[in-house]
């Protein structure tokens, strides 16, 4: 026993240790007990759902037919296409036209930098809903609501990413641009071939970022969007809320199983560029 | 390091505007201040000038109305429950959220085993889909077929009606909040534990505190101000602008009592097309949302001095 207990300790099991692992499974159950209690729901008969008494596994398991039936209810696929369409664009969009600006911020002597600067900054605390109103007229207008390109419009431009990589490109060694520049290397050149590669990690916390905040968004896509085959995952569990046709638990669950999937599997995937990415917000 | 680079920059600088033209930077620039123009600051003066109208949409015409959306929304009670609702949203998901990352962070921080294993856990909530998460919690929280109220009957307590009591549902909208919170505040302190230097815990060891309790006082707690400073305020943000969760499970009922800021600027504008209206609570809104981030400008502004 005492030999056990050295063995533990020394392998840095003290007590202590061991409390503070069983109060943090404890505070993980209850964080991870609705992901728990979706699956669960989404694999029994929707009767068991109204029994009175709790159970911790299906008492009858009824495979995948609620994933079936919640793929005949609604267009599941295509809300996730949807989806993948939506952030790819805005995402791509934002990298041609933030990285650029944020070069030319960090290392051109421009007139007008400051007042760009303080554009950005001003624009960071800005959140969708404010533009919203005359960006929704104006797609009114031009007859281009409810298309893909509505849906990224807003989205275009992400200053986060300006301001982000501005930061990163100014670490970058002016030696080693200089040299490019008397290889013969243009400007462009410069910046994608070699400015960018060195600011990997940065770029890809940023585009995790961009893609969870795009995929979960419900504000924008519930203004512009009024046919169901062009709706992201959100707007798409929306629908299916409607008590119409969601009336049933297991099909809602499985509908709501569905739909995370592809970005819990991303997280499990890239867990360090989300960690990294929620820490540069904390730093800017 | 940080010296020398400062001290090359002027020369550099030089040489820099010696070998290209500063059309250059220009072109850079350009796509994203179109974007800037065209889809953020532009829109934003339209719509301060549209508030000053009663411009509704497909409408032909429409008149100056000066401050008249602003003595409306000033008399108008709905807006004055849907603004301090939110506010109470925010009460309720602040401090919960940010002690609840504090002590998520600093206990993972202290671990030697499984660090990674938690972080996983408690970071999930943030990544998952929230709408599709809120169905579940909907589910989780059901006055009478929810696990939430089974346990609450276990423990003898009162079932509770979460989303039919009006005195409920900002409560219960508020735990969906802190849970799907609170794993991105402890990304956010674990970061600034990790800056705090191993030797202050050496002195305060010295000065013989000893316990984890008094060296989480005497140590983590003051060199963390700053940062938990920031997250108090990145929270307010967020819970300020809380729609999803009040858009898919409650639409402001039952009774108003879940009307928040966003969901009636969202009805107005876009449901009931009251466009001058809707510009006027935008103002209100970007106004508060303004004076939250000047705050945090002048937080992060302390934190580069500390």
């Amino acid at each position: 026993m005492a030999r056990h207990g050295s063995l533990l300790s020394r392998s840095g099991l003290t007590p202590g240790q061991l409390a503070m692992h069983a109060f943090l499974l404890l505070c993980a159950f209850a964080m991870l007990f609705p992901f728990y209690w979706m699956l669960l729901t989404a694999f029994r008969p929707s009767q068991e759902v109204f029994s009175p008494t709790f159970h911790w596994l299906p008492q009858t398991f009824v495979g995948l037919d609620n994933f079936r039936a919640a793929f005949g209810k609604a267009p599941l696929l295509r809300f996730m296409l949807n989806g993948a369409v939506i952030c790819a664009g805005i995402l791509a969009v934002q990298l041609l036209t933030a990285i650029p600006c944020a070069y030319a911020l960090a290392k051109y002597e421009f007139r007008g930098r400051g007042l760009l600067f303080a554009l950005v900054l001003f624009a960071l605390c800005v959140p969708v809903q404010v533009p919203a109103l005359p960006l929704y007229m104006t797609l009114a207008f031009t007859g281009t609501l409810d298309s893909y390109f509505a849906l990224m419009l807003p989205f275009f431009l992400s200053v986060f990413a300006i301001f982000l990589f501005r930061q990163v490109f100014r670490s970058f060694p002016d030696d080693v641009i200089h040299a490019a520049r008397l290889d013969g290397m243009g400007e462009m050149e410069i910046l994608w071939r070699i400015v960018v590669p060195s600011a990997g990690p940065a770029i890809a916390a940023f585009a995790v970022f961009s893609v969870t905040a795009h995929w979960n968004d419900l504000y924008w896509p519930l203004v512009v969007v009024t046919s169901p085959e062009l709706a992201p995952p959100p707007l798409g569990m929306m629908y299916f809320n409607d008590p119409d046709i969601g009336s049933s638990f297991g099909t809602l669950m499985a509908a709501a199983t569905l739909l995370t999937a592809p970005l819990t599997v991303l997280f499990l995937f890239a867990q360090r560029h989300f960690v990294q990415g929620v820490t540069m917000t904390g730093v800017k | 390091m940080a010296l020398s680079s400062a001290a090359r920059v002027p020369a550099g600088r030089r040489r820099l505007g010696a070998t290209i033209s500063p059309a250059v930077a220009y072109w850079f620039a350009v796509p994203s201040v179109i974007l800037l123009l065209g889809t953020l600051l532009l829109p934003i003066m339209v719509m301060i000038a549209m508030s000053f109208t009663d411009y509704e949409l497909g409408a032909l015409e429409f008149s100056f109305l000066g401050l008249d959306n602003y003595t409306t929304l000033w008399r108008d009670a709905g807006f004055w429950r849907a603004l301090l609702n939110t506010l109470y949203y925010v009460a309720l998901v602040v401090p919960a959220s940010v002690v609840i990352g504090l002590a998520l962070a600093v206990m993972v921080n202290g671990l030697r085993h499984g660090r990674g294993f938690y972080q996983v856990a408690f970071f999930l909530p943030v990544t998952s889909t929230l709408i599709a998460m809120a169905t579940v919690w909907k589910y989780l929280l059901h006055g009478t077929i929810g696990p939430v109220n089974h346990l609450l009957t276990t423990l003898g307590l009162p079932a509770l009606e979460f989303f039919g009591e009006p005195s409920l549902v900002m409560p219960a909208l508020a735990i969906i909040g802190v849970w799907s919170l609170a794993g991105f505040n402890m990304v956010l302190f674990s970061a600034g534990l990790t800056a705090i230097p191993q030797e202050l815990y050496e002195a305060a060891a010295v000065d013989g505190i000893d316990t984890p309790i008094g060296r989480f006082f005497t140590v983590t707690l003051p060199m963390l101000g700053p940062t938990t400073m920031f997250v108090i305020i990145t929270t307010s943000i967020t819970a300020f602008k809380v729609f999803d969760t009040v858009a898919v499970l409650t639409r402001g009922g039952p009774q108003g009592a879940s009307d928040v800021l966003l969901y009636v600027n969202y009805l107005e504008g876009f449901q009931y097309m009251r466009i001058g209206l809707a510009s006027a609570i935008t103002v209100v809104f970007l106004g508060i949302i303004l004076l939250l981030s000047l705050i945090q400008a002048k937080v992060l502004e302390r934190k580069v001095h500390y």
